[in-house]
């Protein structure tokens, strides 16, 4: 087991920056997830590490040696990293034994040795018994524990996951999720795991580096993500959060007053945040509330409202700015038409810190 | 039942009957008639035609013989095919797609061509080692004419049918399985031992029994090669019994020809029940994987590969090059030496070979806009038809090209001896019964490109002309041959080079009068007019070169790997 660490690491396709100045620190043992809409670079980051590209710019080292840097790469057989595909990639004309115990047959460990260790593996997945199948013979979720067991058997210093759930249906998904977490505690290994999916990202990780455009946008803990936004980018991408345009008149520990479409509001800050124009804030549907006679609000039309299940989700064009459409989802089943007025009040919500800077 | 829907029935209905015509005249009708002839001769079962031929030594000579430049040209082409389509695939060797073309060359080269050319590299009478002055003494054997000889030229010849199923086969090869054995800690070699040749496995049991058909069914080799050292195979001991005996020994011929018929049909069966036993179906879309960086290697393993190139193709062909200018046997090609009058000769003044070119491009044209017609309805059908026994058709229509050329030479002959029952039309000892042999063999080059064309094709595009009411026959002319036609077009030219320097059927079915180009090679070269035969090759190895060169202009239109020499 052992940490890693990319520093600034940039790799270049052509004129085409897939990975930019990236720089991340893993801790030993950590679960780290890597999330970002597709194109974002992240599988280039996967294969970076794993080393079947090589860095333009940068360097990464695991467990404090270097791996990779301008001047050169250790081929992937000599990085003792793991992988679980997204595909499995398990070899059809092999056994789940064989399968498992390739690695150990490349590194010519004692036969009854080698046979040892894979029966362990295989009972770490819940797989003793299977280890004659084909994997041309199995379902969907037993190959994914294969290609856990696999990675296992070598005890690898590090083992990355590209996007392994991807092609598994819903239910398999949310047992495979436990499965994961149960596999990183039990193992206590050091976990990279790319994912588009949100959701699983925060189940699993202990830390999430969220990428935009082959650049690292933010890398926070799962609540931090979430309620503290570094940017707008990370701030609509997650949960969608819904990004306003605001003035900031005060700030004060913690907490900012900010002017939102003529609405005044007290919303989160960061420490040391400052008064500025043209900076943004993150809101959420539990931030919004309709607000009732007198109240202070911002005034606009609903444009839309959309029945989803147990609650509607309204598109509500504010009379201040009616092209920058508010979505947000209200619990309840009736009550809106198009074109009825409505005023919203923002309860709370998040100063993003990088916003208006500079303005 | 309404008038409309009578209408619709019934063109659907014509086209199932036409093509079921097609398909048991080309296709079922011949082979029938062959196994007749074994079975049953004159009409009364007998077996004196098995028990003849069990009987006589050549026979057992020549089936051993087969056997073994069968399986010796397989190996080679086993050998030399996929170390060319790994090195090309897995590689990060340069000028992929040049290497490609230069190495699927020799495919399209008739195999008489491909042995003459080499004979006269290698003769005592070679231009070419006279030119480095390393030529053997005059009146010394060729190398070549030997069991060894064979055996090479079979290799070369069919390598790249091996490197095409091969490459075929690695390109799907998903990176991952590569990349999770990399990961593993195993380094490239180990890789390529423990992963990438198990899982190709099956392409090379698949390649290797097609190189085994071809080499088994092989004439042009063994007789150029062969019948001077009288060494004879299967083929070429039919082609010497015919010759020498005419129909009187048709029977024997036939049996012969089914025993060569079932060796082959043996090694596709082999192929049938090793792969039925790893069955490693790859069922991914993913990339393929990264070349491997040959590193310091690169410059030398280009290099080596591209003298491998020269070495079977352009020294051959320059060799055959020089040869067609030698004003006579024996004597040194030099600048004052170089003469064209061999090609004046062959093309003006041999009134056989002048026919001879007429014939071929005749017969060639023919069957390619034949095919062409035939593929489209037929593909039609067996891409897009819902009729169960639509894959038997697939299949017979594929026999008689997966059998051995002589076999279908015999089965035509035994047809069309006596004149067409209640027509009195003779087609033997004419062009036609050449023209019908290659229409039944070659329909298939033309149907599995408009096969897989057809798959290319949403078959919305003709639900939508059927929904604005055009009838099958309109679909078809409007709708669905604009669609495939470049494919079949494709098909078309694949069968014209193929039957424009023919030699094996042809030579078991010509007459006076209806001469093809690779039987009039054939007798220049029997003759000891070896320079006439390599004017004609060259001849046709420009024109081959010509139109593979014009067909890649097609390519944008194509599905992908109708064009084998296109990358």
């Amino acid at each position: 087991m052992a940490g890693l660490t990319l520093s600034n690491v940039t790799k270049t396709f052509g004129d085409f920056d897939a990975v930019k100045d990236v720089s991340i620190d893993v801790r030993d043992g950590e679960f780290l997830a890597v999330l970002g809409p597709s194109g974002c670079g992240k599988t280039t980051l996967l294969r970076l590490v794993a080393g079947f590209e090589r860095v333009s710019a940068g360097q990464i080292r695991i467990g404090g040696e270097i791996v990779s840097d301008a001047g050169g790469s250790v081929p992937p057989e000599k990085r003792r990293v793991g992988i679980v595909f997204q595909n499995y990639a398990l070899w059809p004309h092999m056994t789940v034994a064989e399968n498992v115990g390739y690695s150990l047959k490349v590194a010519k460990v004692d036969k009854t040795e080698a046979r040892r260790k894979v029966d362990e593996a295989l009972a770490l997945v819940d797989l003793t018994g299977l280890a004659d199948r084909r994997p041309a013979n199995l379902s969907g979720g037993q190959r994914q524990r294969v290609a856990l067991a696999r990675c296992l058997v070598a005890a690898p210093s590090l083992v990355l996951f590209d996007e392994p759930l991807a092609n598994l249906d819903v239910h398999l998904r949310a047992s495979m999720e436990d499965e994961f977490a149960a596999f990183h505690k039990r193992t206590g290994t050091t976990i990279v795991y790319i994912t588009h999916d949100q959701s699983e990202a925060m189940a699993l990780a202990d830390r999430i580096a969220v990428m935009d455009h082959g650049r690292l946008a933010q890398l926070a803990t799962p609540r931090e993500l979430y309620s503290e936004p570094a940017n707008e980018m990370v701030a609509s991408f997650i949960a969608q959060g819904i990004v306003l345009p605001a003035k900031v008149l005060s700030t004060e520990s913690g907490n900012a007053r900010v002017e939102v479409m003529g609405h005044e509001v007290t919303v989160r800050c960061r420490a040391g945040d400052g008064p500025r124009a043209n900076a943004s804030i993150c809101v959420r549907t539990p931030d919004l509330e309709i607000a009732g006679e007198g109240e202070p609000g911002i005034d606009g039309t609903v444009m839309r409202a959309v029945y989803k299940g147990g609650a509607l989700r309204i598109d509500f064009a504010p009379a201040a700015d009616p092209d920058r459409v508010i979505s947000f989802e209200y619990p309840g089943h009736t009550g809106f038409e198009e074109g009825a007025r409505l005023r919203l009040r923002i309860v709370s919500g998040w100063l993003i810190p990088g916003s208006g800077q500079g303005a | 039942m309404s008038a409309p829907v009578k209408e619709s029935r019934g063109q659907e209905m014509a086209l199932t009957v036409a093509v079921a015509v097609v398909i048991v005249l080309l296709s079922l009708l011949p082979m029938l008639r062959l196994i007749k002839e074994i079975v049953a001769p004159g009409g009364t079962i007998s077996d004196t035609a098995i028990r003849l031929g069990l009987a006589s030594p050549a026979t057992w000579t020549a089936t051993v013989n087969t056997l073994v430049v069968g399986f010796g040209g397989t190996v080679l082409a086993v050998l030399l095919g996929t170390f060319v389509a790994l090195l090309v695939t897995l590689t990060d060797i340069r000028g992929r797609s040049t290497l490609v073309l230069a190495y699927v060359m020799p495919l399209m080269i008739a195999p008489q061509v491909t042995a003459l050319a080499w004979l006269q590299l290698f003769g005592p009478a070679s231009p070419f080692l006279k030119m480095i002055g390393m030529a053997p003494p005059l009146g010394s054997r060729n190398p070549l004419y030997s069991t060894e000889g064979i055996i090479l030229l079979l290799g070369v010849q069919y390598g790249p049918l091996v490197f095409l199923l091969v490459r075929a086969g690695l390109r799907k090869l998903p990176r991952e399985l590569i990349e999770a054995a990399r990961s593993g800690g195993a380094g490239w070699f180990t890789v390529l031992r423990t992963i990438v040749l198990p899982l190709m496995t099956p392409s090379i049991v698949a390649a290797a029994a097609l190189a085994f058909v071809s080499c088994v069914g092989n004439f042009g080799i063994p007789a150029f090669l062969g019948i001077p050292a009288n060494y004879l195979v299967l083929p070429t001991l039919i082609y010497q019994k015919l010759a020498g005996g005419g129909p009187a020994v048709l029977g024997e011929a036939a049996f012969l020809s089914v025993l060569i018929g079932i060796i082959a049909m043996a090694g596709i069966l082999a192929q049938e029940v090793m792969s039925r036993r790893r069955d490693y179906r790859i069922s991914s879309t993913s990339l393929p994987a990264d070349p491997y960086e040959l590193g310091k290697w690169r410059l030398p393993v280009e290099i080596g590969m591209w003298l491998f190139i020269v070495l079977i193709l352009v020294l051959p062909l320059f060799g055959l090059l020089l040869t067609s200018l030698v004003p006579g046997y024996g004597i040194p090609l030099g600048w004052a030496t170089a003469t064209l009058d061999n090609y004046r000769f062959v093309l003006f003044e041999h009134a056989a070979a002048q026919r001879s070119f007429f014939n071929s491009f005749a017969l060639s044209i023919a069957a390619a806009a034949f095919a062409v017609l035939v593929a489209v309805p037929v593909g039609y059908l067996v891409a897009w038809g819902k009729q169960k026994w639509i894959r038997y058709v697939n299949l017979s229509i594929e026999l008689p090209y997966a059998l051995p050329g002589v076999v279908l030479a015999i089965a035509a002959l035994l047809m069309f001896l006596r004149p067409i029952p209640f027509t009195g039309i003779q087609l033997y000892n004419t062009v036609w019964i050449i023209l019908y042999a290659y229409l039944a063999r070659f329909l298939v080059l033309a149907l599995r490109p408009t096969v897989s064309g057809y798959h290319q094709i949403d078959r919305a595009l003709e639900e939508a002309a059927q929904v604005a009411g055009a009838g099958l026959f309109t679909r078809l002319r409007t709708i669905v041959f604009p669609l495939v036609a470049p494919a079949a077009l494709a098909g078309g030219l694949l069968i014209f080079m193929t039957a424009l320097s023919e030699l094996t059927v042809s030579a078991l079915l010509w007459s006076s009068g209806s001469e093809t180009i690779g039987v009039v090679m054939f007798s220049f070269e029997q003759g000891g007019d070896s320079s006439y035969a390599a004017a004609m090759s060259a001849i046709t190895v420009s024109i081959t070169f010509v139109l593979m060169l014009a067909t890649n202009l097609l390519a944008p239109y194509l599905p992908n790997g109708v064009l084998p020499w296109r990358d």
